[in-house]
């Protein structure tokens, strides 16, 4: 492979690159014969057979002779995970969606023969119970705006002439031919991008204090430490783009004056590890790394650390220890990773996000400038309670992995400043399932949940934390009213006690006698004192653990404590759980509904249900394991919980 | 050593570990502590370099892919290599969840039990497991040696929730049935094998 050594050969590239993705660029003519079929080839899809969909995708265009007009090609994900494996035909924009292996030859006979949509696997929206062929036109796709998650499912992944045909590394190539490294710090300044890893540190603030450290070896590293159970983001990044966070990389390696870079990323995401690691070495092939890129006389290169299941190293103390090949354990701060002493081998370190990285090469190629008026907003209440808003210079799109009782599984991109009620109802596409919603979860464990009250709160790291969440790496469980609200704060707490480091007090013994407080609450032996007692010792843990993961691990009781207070009561007091989840709180009984038709009792796995055909049949309570068997598989609904 | 449920998974080396081990490294040790050298080996360390410990999670990774597990020989035997002591390795090992100290089963069922997952019922489908494999998850395998269950947090396939894998095959949208056939089937598999 020739190497890029100038920015005039990567414009070369680019130029011979380009026509690549002529077909699926929006405005593309439809009346060709050529046609680009893209199938999501990320963990999620991968799951679902999406190889053997397109290798008989493939195998068909070949039957049909059609190979030299139509590209079978593995991108990244669409977001829409909850449809997958999706085929996405361009240029005609067709999305069909839930494709087995077997659908491949109507795929290919009907839709690129003939010329007809293959019906029966076009996406229908749930708000509408319509039809949708144009995936632009969709609910779920009209109100985002995919900035990190530009060439997700656009690009072959495993590509990086893709990654250059859609205008990859010309970032770098500006910021090492036409910006001095200040430049470049001040460019994402302006930019007003904020840590999208949840704490909201301004990006260019953090590489200005870097920048200023005056050292001869210094790091810039990439957090892939994804540990918010229930947000793939940047899974879904480093599987689809894993190029833009190498180029990211190297422009904040510039920017600070760091010649090495490392990723550290979880052994739980093997595809990503890969994929990366194939990107880093295409880039070193092309001279995209490694010594003097593109003739400047920079040096950068990349290598990848692997985690080994610890939540606690995303906090970047933590991660830089277990880099080291030390406990994960967090460390206070200052000093900060930054200073001398702080950082990766006493280094000066910056770390950032995924999530961030990837939206750093769009922002050096279009300007600040550009990317500070997209969702650019403060969002403050005024006296009548209505959110204004006004510029903030905090800016940008932010991703959410949308889960839990929502109809649109997947992942979705919007503006800073987008209500909560859009992403859930119109982007979501509303509760799965004809159920009512009760809360959202934002966050994770370090976050809390937000109610139907709060549903029009606009995105905004400062609005999510007034009342009471925080915007976190952007997982977003929906909960409907089956969920138990004290069951997900024993949930999140049974995640942060079994993730506490154990190095400080609160946190270590802290969490344990929380979670043992809710499992009380939860089996219905607690007291309306054990409620005074949580209340008390989370405030307690909030303001006196070592590090975020303590601090934070209240968080869920707190927030379900002060908008659930009535659930918490009814499973103390009454011993009752309103959704129906503790399994120690209710009984299943058989009503008089039952028609007699045997299926419940042949679905019970502890033979608990005795009684003849046509004649109504009964629960032995004391051998029933509360499984739900019977519930799920009664015709007549006539198994209820009491 | 608190963490990981506070069951003392740093103590683990043991004697009751330090017995399995002997019985369970004899047959075919020499092959696999060859292949752990040579990786090792491969990665060019100076044991003089104080940085040496950065790589020790990487070798770590590679001996439990190797072996299946850490017991305490093979914890020794990468701190020789790395020139550290017993207790550094083992500090490390028993703060990761993602290492074990005991063998695992034949089949490692992994069930998914983050935020996406859980509220999808993926607690109804790993109570089931526990109950028909008659094991807990994150402890010892079946005692036929087939099977062990890993709760996990978060293989990204939120899609799909609940999920649930069986030695890296991905099950979407698992039940509580969907588990006990997929378990049944690989019993019978085994039977007849």
């Amino acid at each position: 492979m020739k190497k890029i050594t100038s920015k005039a050969d990567l414009m070369a590239m680019y130029d011979a690159a380009k026509g690549r993705l002529a077909l699926r660029l929006a405005g593309a003519k439809t009346d060709s014969k050529k046609k680009d079929i893209l199938i999501c080839g990320d963990t999620g899809c991968l799951v679902s057979n999406s190889q053997d969909i397109i290798a008989n995708l493939r195998a068909e265009v070949k039957a049909a002779g059609l190979e030299n007009d139509v590209n079978v090609i593995q991108t990244g994900c669409f977001g829409f995970c909850a449809q997958g494996p999706i085929v996405k035909i361009m240029p005609d924009n067709v999305f069909y969606v839930k494709v087995t292996p077997e659908d491949a030859k109507e795929i290919v006979q009907k839709h690129i023969v003939e010329h007809k949509l293959v019906d029966r696997l076009v996406y229908v929206e749930p708000t509408l119970k319509a039809q949708i062929t144009d995936c632009q036109q969709m609910p779920f796709y009209k109100k985002q705006q995919r900035i990190a998650l530009r060439n997700c499912g656009v690009i072959a992944e495993e590509n990086i002439d893709e990654y250059i045909a859609a205008e990859g590394f010309q970032g770098l190539a500006k910021a090492l031919t036409e910006m001095k490294p200040a430049d470049v710090v001040q460019e994402v300044l302006d930019s007003g991008i904020c840590g999208r890893g949840g704490a909201g540190f301004p990006t260019g603030m953090k590489w200005k204090i870097a920048a200023g450290v005056q050292a001869d070896e210094k790091y810039i590293v990439c957090n892939a430490d994804e540990g918010d159970p229930g947000a793939f983001m940047d899974r879904s990044i480093m599987e689809g783009d894993p190029c833009s966070i190498i180029e990211a990389m190297a422009i904040g390696g510039y920017a600070i004056g760091a010649q090495n870079g490392l990723v550290y990323i979880r052994a739980e995401y093997p595809l990503a590890v890969s994929r990366l690691q194939l990107a880093i070495d295409q880039a070193r092939e092309l001279g995209l790394l490694g010594k003097n890129i593109m003739g400047t006389g920079f040096n950068f290169d990349i290598n990848i650390k692997l985690g080994a299941g610890a939540f606690v190293c995303g906090e970047e103390t933590a991660l830089i220890h277990s880099m080291e090949g030390l406990r994960g354990e967090p460390t206070t701060k200052p000093p900060f990773p930054a200073n001398i002493g702080g950082g990766y081998w006493g280094c000066s370190t910056n770390v950032n996000n995924v999530e961030t990285y990837a939206s750093i090469p769009i922002i050096i190629r279009k300007g600040a400038a550009w990317y500070s008026k997209i969702g650019n907003w403060n969002c403050e209440r005024d006296e009548n309670g209505h959110w204004v808003k006004t510029i903030s210079g905090n800016a940008g799109t932010k991703v959410f992995a949308l889960a839990g009782q929502v109809n649109n599984v997947g992942l979705v991109e919007v503006p800073m400043g987008t209500t909560l009620r859009e992403i859930i109802f119109e982007i979501g596409g509303g509760i799965a399932g004809g159920r009512e919603f009760k809360a959202v979860q934002t966050g994770g464990p370090s976050g809390g949940c937000i109610t139907k009250e709060n549903l029009d709160t606009p995105i905004d790291y400062g609005a999510l934390v007034k009342i009471g969440s925080m915007m976190g790496s952007g997982g977003m469980i929906v909960l409907s009213d089956k969920d138990c609200m004290p069951a997900m704060a024993k949930f999140y707490l049974g995640f942060t006690k079994d993730e506490s480091c154990g190095k400080c007090t609160p946190c270590r013994i802290g969490t344990r006698r929380m979670l043992e407080m809710l499992e009380k609450i939860c089996d219905g032996t607690a007291t309306e004192d054990t409620l005074v007692e949580l209340e008390k010792l989370a405030n307690t843990i909030r303001d006196t653990a070592l590090c975020g993961l303590g601090q934070t691990a209240p968080n869920p009781i707190l927030s379900t404590m002060r908008y659930f207070k009535d659930e918490y009561i009814a499973h103390v007091r009454d011993k009752k759980c309103p959704a129906g989840t503790c399994t120690k709180l209710y009984t299943l009984k058989i009503t008089d509904a039952c028609i007699g038709c045997t299926k419940c009792k042949r679905n019970c796995p502890v033979g608990a249900i005795t009684g003849e055909a046509k004649q109504k049949h009964v629960i032995d309570v004391n051998k029933c394991i509360k499984c739900g068997a019977c519930i799920d598989g009664c015709p007549k609904k006539a198994i209820v919980k009491e | 050593m608190p963490p990981k449920n506070g069951e003392g998974k740093g103590l683990t080396p043991k004697v009751k570990g330090k017995n399995m081990c002997e019985c369970k490294l004899s047959e075919g040790a020499k092959a696999k502590f060859a292949e752990l050298d040579a990786f090792i080996d491969g990665l060019g360390i100076n044991v003089k370099d104080d940085r040496r410990r950065g790589y020790l999670i990487q070798v770590l990774h590679k001996a439990q892919e190797i072996f299946g597990y850490l017991p305490r020989e093979v914890q020794k035997h990468v701190a020789d290599k790395l020139a550290l002591t017993e207790a550094q390795v083992s500090g490390v090992v028993s703060f990761y969840n993602y290492f074990t100290t005991e063998p695992k089963g034949k089949y490692i069922i992994d069930i998914c039990l983050g935020t996406a997952c859980y509220v999808k019922g993926s607690e109804t489908v790993l109570n089931e497991l526990e109950r028909v494999l008659g094991i807990k998850a994150d402890a010892a395998p079946t005692a036929d040696g087939l099977f062990s269950i890993n709760a996990l947090r978060c293989v990204g396939c939120c899609g799909l929730a609940p999920v649930m894998r069986v030695n890296g095959k991905v099950y979407g949208k698992v039940t509580p049935a969907i588990a006990r056939t997929v378990v049944e089937e690989i019993k019978a598999k085994e039977a007849n094998a």
